[in-house]
């Protein structure tokens, strides 16, 4: 209907695109008493400026890679006159009222939504510190505000010689009225545009950034942790003796579904857990693969909820000169983030501190909160650098487990997940399927678009108000048309949660990775069915003069589409737009005994205005791998109630060795940025299965790559 | 027992078997090398103990003996570690972070060795270093760099 496909759309524009005219997301003066206190000027949640000249911007998001404190120090820089290098960054303590998302309405990184959310508010928090230092000048000296400039860290009346640093003027800025809402740039940006080196950089390379896993306290204790390996079950019974003689071990900790051994140092815990031999009840215990996968493709027969529709898509079917059709099946998958999952937590005198780099520290602490019987302000949550997240540390189930091993234990405790645990107790990507059916005409073009999305409801708690509507999970049934204008289209959906005690959340790249794969998978098998090639095809059903179809043609020339190739090697493309952008990629790979090796990636992104175009190139070059892993190896399975993959032997990843040639190419943009962290994710298993198919005529629907075509490094 | 870490001994209180890991991080408290898998399977850990590079999530500290261990904390007072982490920063390499000490380190041992690696050469020395976010190539190119200034 077309009220649900133009709410969907202005979802795209609010939430994924547009930031213009947002309200301000970040409080303003009020509010910030405790937090004013701090520093000479802080005019709001966002910025400090202490009276000895010092900027620090205060960043409402993780810092897990995507480069969210380099950009939130340009963009304060840009508006501050100043270089980035000038701007201090911390990260934000969790606390939804101060830094709360300006549309996901939480503190919540993800979505590649930390620019676009930032991209006003953030420019307007520096904005009005501008003002408010001009504003304190001027009425110093006499003169207007508008002949007053920012430079170099001062604000300067070029008509009388006079200037002022930001420190000497601090504290008379802090008590001048804050503009309701101060005028920014619209162009004509110094730092904005500039590849500014990364302000984590440093700390990064000489080891003294600090992740969650760093945090040292006095006192502190260690703890390894073991939760049920059968899904869902209980811990029925330990016998803490053979841990408690492991030298170094202080305390055995138990809950319902896990046991930690406690100790001096993580060695000491994780010696003394390898000791035990937790007896554990219940659970799923006969669940397996096969029937996930089963009822997964029961879903695909069922009737779903309108996701969106446009046309007759049956009237369209009954007429056309010929069908397709195609199931898909994704697996499950794992996060595998380098940093294992860890929290160091302190319960002492009815309040809890927690120490630890989350996605959703906001909610971390609400659930906190809520599992130790605590009031919200009782638990305070402090934020540290992010080892990986990909949507892993969107939830925080392990952030309440670590505090109630830390009610147990008389110290902070820092409690360290195993890789073995980290593997076997994520929150999945669950299995997604689809079933695509096409009607097409007679020479081969699409007439109706039938879509079926099966696909669990994670929206329905982890989103609910802004991605769940009518029974519809709005980002498993996002992209599930591809940028294409198909004069009928269905799409719908058949919600197949996972089974109680199985957790599942979102995965780097989320809707639009599994979307992506379903539909630029079957534009290539339509395209071969109607003898065209690939990209002449796709320009056939986009929208003309748009964004993507001026990708899709620099995407071509980049990559040299059509140019001869060296035997033995064939390309395949993918487009889409998601996330605020439109990315393509065409990846070159080598049939060599019938094993697949990716050789080249040539992607071109259009993120509207490139804040930082070297940490576009990252993010797009790191999403790619990522992508690559998913669809060389990854499949998460379940036996026996248990997964069966544990560390990275059984569960393996990407390495330099098997890392192909990757060119990235930025079209230069004026639009307002998009998102950079999960487009290129979402855009590599399409290509590549396009270029297996390319190669080899065999259009394949599943994921990983079938492991006959895989060559383990 | 002792433990020289960086030009500095330690007397360590610990079970003979922990892993070096976990005594360079807990116990001496120098957090730079970090924790991956603790199987030696993605290199995280990796320090240089005797000069030669070591997996320290499965290196029993009693094997370390008199050899002196060296850590991303330090790795920046020879040569051929500055060069390196000059490289890093000049190429950009770092995106989350959390395995490049364990990726510079591995490096500086690749050039200590072989002061002009080819990619071959460096893919053989790198590939069991695991970077999820995906900056192999970046690494590659910086390793080229930090060969190139001569340095090492």
């Amino acid at each position: 209907m077309a009220t649900h496909e133009l709410d969907r759309r202005s979802f795209v524009a609010v939430c994924l695109a547009g930031t213009a005219g947002l309200a301000l997301g970040f409080p303003l003066g009020e509010g910030n008493q405790a937090l004013a206190a701090e520093a000479a000027f802080r005019p709001n949640a966002i910025l400090a400026i202490g009276s000895d000249g010092a900027i620090t911007a205060t960043v409402p998001y993780a810092e897990m890679g995507q480069g969210a404190m380099t950009s939130i120090a340009m963009l304060v820089a840009e508006e501050l006159e100043v270089a980035p290098g000038m701007v201090k960054t911390v990260l934000a303590p969790g606390e939804n009222k101060l830094y709360a998302h300006p549309v996901l309405a939480e503190q919540i990184t993800g979505g590649s939504a930390s620019l676009r959310g930032s991209w006003a508010p953030i420019r307007k928090a520096a904005a009005s510190a501008r003002i408010m230092m001009i504003e304190a000048a001027a009425r110093q000296w006499g003169v207007k505000a508008g002949d007053c400039t920012l430079a170099d860290g001062r604000v300067v009346h070029a008509a009388s010689k006079r200037s002022a640093s930001f420190g000497d003027l601090a504290l008379a800025a802090s008590k001048m009225p804050v503009p309701a809402d101060p005028p920014i740039k619209t162009g004509g940006f110094k730092v904005i545009g500039t590849s500014a080196p990364r302000v984590d950089a440093a700390a990064k390379v000489d080891g003294s950034a600090l992740f969650g896993l760093d945090v040292r306290l006095p006192g502190m204790v260690y703890a390894a942790v073991q939760a049920s390996p059968v899904i869902g079950g209980k811990l029925a019974g330990v016998d803490p003796k053979p841990a408690l003689a492991v030298g170094g071990v202080t305390q055995v900790v138990t809950l319902p579904n896990a046991v930690a051994v406690v100790g001096r140092h993580t060695g000491a815990a994780r010696k003394g857990l390898a000791a035990i031999q937790p007896q554990w009840e219940g659970g799923l215990s006969s669940l397996s693969t096969a029937d996930l996968v089963s009822k997964a493709d029961a879903a695909l027969a069922q009737k779903g909820a309108t996701a969106y529709t446009k046309g007759d898509v049956a009237k369209a079917f009954a007429g056309a000169a010929s069908t397709f059709e195609a199931d898909y099946r994704m697996p499950m998958l794992a996060h595998a983030a380098m940093e294992p999952l860890n929290c160091t937590v302190e319960v002492r005198n009815g309040a809890c501190e927690i120490w630890v780099g989350s996605q959703v520290p906001g909610r971390a602490r609400i659930d906190v909160a809520k599992a130790l019987g605590l009031g919200e302000d009782q638990v305070k949550v402090n934020s540290y650098l992010i080892g990986g997240g990909f949507g892993r540390r969107l939830q925080s189930e392990w952030i309440v487990q670590a505090a109630l091993i830390a009610r147990d234990v008389k110290a902070p405790v820092k409690v360290v997940w195993s890789r073995e645990e980290d593997t076997r107790q994520d929150a999945y990507r669950y299995h997604n399927h689809s079933r695509v059916k096409v009607a097409l005409d007679a020479q081969g073009n699409p007439v109706a678009f039938d879509h079926r999305v099966v696909a669990p409801a994670i929206m329905q708690w982890f989103l609910p108000s802004l991605l769940w509507k009518d029974g519809v999970d709005l980002d498993a049934t996002n992209a599930a048309s591809g940028p294409y204008e198909f004069p009928n289209l269905l799409v719908d959906y058949v919600r197949n949660d996972p089974p109680e005690g199985l957790l599942v959340g979102n995965w780097r790249g989320v809707g639009e990775t599994r979307n992506g794969f379903v539909v630029e998978t079957v534009m290539d098998q339509l395209a071969a069915r109607a003898g065209v090639d690939p990209v002449a095809y796709r320009r056939r059903l986009l929208p003309p003069n748009s964004r993507i179809m001026t990708l899709l043609d620099r995407l071509a020339r980049e990559s040299g589409w059509g140019s001869p190739l060296p035997a033995g090697t064939a390309r395949g493309i993918a487009i889409q737009s998601g996330f605020g952008s439109h990315m393509g990629l065409v990846a070159q790979v080598r049939m060599d005994a019938g094993k697949v090796r990716v050789e080249r990636m040539t992607a071109v992104i259009d993120c509207g205005i490139a804040v930082n175009p070297n940490v576009v190139r990252q993010q797009i070059e790191g999403g790619l791998l990522f992508g690559l892993t998913a669809t060389l190896y990854s499949n998460i399975t379940i036996k026996d109630g248990r997964v069966v993959q544990s560390n990275f032997h059984d569960n393996p990843v990407v390495r330099m060795v098997n890392t192909p040639k990757i060119d990235v190419v930025i079209i230069d943009s004026k639009e307002d940025p998009g998102g950079v962290g999960e487009p290129g994710t979402a855009i590599v298993a399409p290509a590549i299965v396009n270029a297996v198919f390319a190669a080899t005529g065999k259009p394949l629907h599943e994921l990983p790559l079938p492991p006959s075509m895989v060559e383990r490094v | 027992m002792k433990l020289k870490v960086n030009g500095k001994v330690h007397e360590i209180d610990s079970e003979p078997d922990t892993p070096l890991l976990w005594v360079l991080r807990d116990i001496i408290g120098l957090t730079g090398t970090k924790f991956g898998c603790g199987v030696a399977l993605c290199g995280a850990c990796t320090v240089h103990v005797g000069g030669e590079p070591r997996r320290s999530c499965i290196l029993p500290v009693s094997m370390v003996g008199d050899a002196d261990v060296l850590t991303i904390e330090a790795v920046g007072g020879t040569p051929v570690g500055k060069a390196v982490q000059d490289a890093w920063l000049k190429v950009e390499v770092v995106q989350c972070g959390y395995c490049q000490a364990g990726q510079i380190m591995q490096a500086a041992a690749l050039l200590t060795a072989n002061p002009a690696p080819d990619d071959g050469a460096i893919d053989r020395a790198m590939s069991g270093n695991i970077c999820r976010c995906g900056t192999y190539p970046r690494i590659r190119a910086a390793i080229h760099a930090a060969a190139k200034q001569g340095a090492v």
